[in-house]
């Protein structure tokens, strides 16, 4: 099966493990994800304005490119599939932002949301589907206590993510079970890492990312798994040397499938 | 825009009815960024609604918000809190010379571990 993909401007550069470990797992489980031949960074950050028309043409070009080559498109960071995610469903039902933006797009063609948009997380639970995945596992995390931090972009808002409950989510728990290890639910999973505040008042961001790794680790967790650098950076790089240590969930898909060595 | 803001203004760009607020306050309650903002989420819905741009617009909290969606997956009329907050902070970075966060000022906050995306987030929101 073929999925288009959109790496997106971290994975090319600080987050090279999402991305490498999601390719090299995605060829294991007979996926084969084709970047788009061109694309350019989403932006980090959904356009919530109604006038907020170019901020959201990256988006719509990568939508409509995906359209074209007549293939779902796959996301993997959290910021850019928040962002397309949002922007596709503009062009499909906000008739002032997609009128607009289609005048950008002019000789390029039309675009109006046709393209299903997906992330890598969706694409194992839907399509390699959790029970097939388990199955190829080679090199189970038995035993091992591991808690899904899902942060604020992966699920919400909940009516166009789409992808799971966001007050009560599920997909990284069942995730982490089909790969051998023991979900760890805590109650911060879905609260805000700090974000690019961390820029501008570090202190902000380290409150805020300690809450989550002391709760996680109060309730046992003795690893946890995210889909998004500014999540792993603040997590990691903004909490005690003693914090719960951060990896990426492909990671961990690499290692059960046999195709890195160790965490 | 170097003139009055006026809530039209607001209104216009945030495509949000403050009227359609009940004063519930599950915004507020919710927010992670409640105890850094002088006037809260569900403030900046009865704020906006009275007209009150100016106050807001002067206020650091609009630059607390980040924008998590906590308010808007959990206000039980669909009013959308932080599309008002974004509304005002757009106001006024898009005013001449308001930039929140410029070129100049990266290069000393960076460092080898911090990913492009809290870069560009960062001038999403703090820059025209």
């Amino acid at each position: 099966m073929i999925y288009s993909y959109f790496p997106g401007c971290t994975l090319k550069t600080k987050a090279k493990d999402l991305d490498s470990y999601a390719r090299m797992s995605a060829q294991a489980l007979g996926i084969t994800l084709e970047e788009l031949p061109e694309w350019q960074c989403c932006g980090g950050v959904y356009p919530l304005a109604k006038d907020e028309i170019a901020t959201k043409l990256s988006s719509v070009r990568a939508l409509s490119a995906s359209h074209k080559l007549g293939h779902d498109l796959v996301t993997l960071c959290s910021a850019c599939h928040n962002v397309i995610k949002q922007v596709n469903r503009d062009m499909r039902y906000d008739e002032y932002i997609s009128s607009r933006a289609n005048n950008y797009l002019g000789a390029d063609g039309q675009y109006h949301g046709e393209t299903n948009v997906i992330h890598y997380l969706e694409l194992l639970r839907d399509i390699v589907g959790f029970d097939e995945l388990k199955k190829k596992v080679v090199k189970p995390f038995t035993g091992r206590k591991i808690g899904a931090y899902y942060g604020c972009l992966l699920l919400r808002p909940g009516d166009v993510m789409a992808m799971d409950d966001p007050e009560n989510p599920k997909i990284i728990e069942d995730f982490i079970r089909a790969i051998g290890g023991e979900p760890v639910i805590y109650a911060n999973r879905n609260e805000c890492c700090g974000g690019y505040i961390t820029l501008e008042d570090k202190s902000l961001a380290s409150k805020r990312a300690q809450n989550i790794v002391d709760n996680a680790k109060s309730n046992g967790a003795e690893l946890l798994v995210t889909a998004c650098p500014l999540c792993l950076y603040n997590l990691t790089k903004n909490t005690s040397e003693s914090a719960v240590p951060v990896k990426y969930f492909t990671e961990l898909l690499a290692v059960a499938l046999g195709l890195k060595e160790e965490l | 825009m170097s003139e009055k803001v006026t809530k039209e203004d607001i209104i216009r760009i945030s495509g949000v009815n403050p009227l359609k607020c009940m004063r519930c306050g599950k915004c507020s309650a919710t927010c992670p960024a409640y105890d850094e903002m002088e006037y809260h989420p569900h403030q900046f819905v009865y704020m906006v609604e009275r007209g009150d741009i100016e106050k807001l617009m002067a206020s650091k909290s609009i630059y607390k918000c980040l924008t998590c969606f906590a308010c808007i997956e959990r206000c039980p009329r669909d009013v959308e809190p932080a599309k008002l907050v974004e509304a005002i902070r757009l106001a006024c970075v898009r005013r001449q010379g308001e930039n929140h966060l410029t070129d100049d000022e990266i290069p000393a906050l960076l460092d080898p571990d911090l990913p492009q995306q809290a870069i560009v987030s960062a001038f999403r929101k703090y820059k025209k």
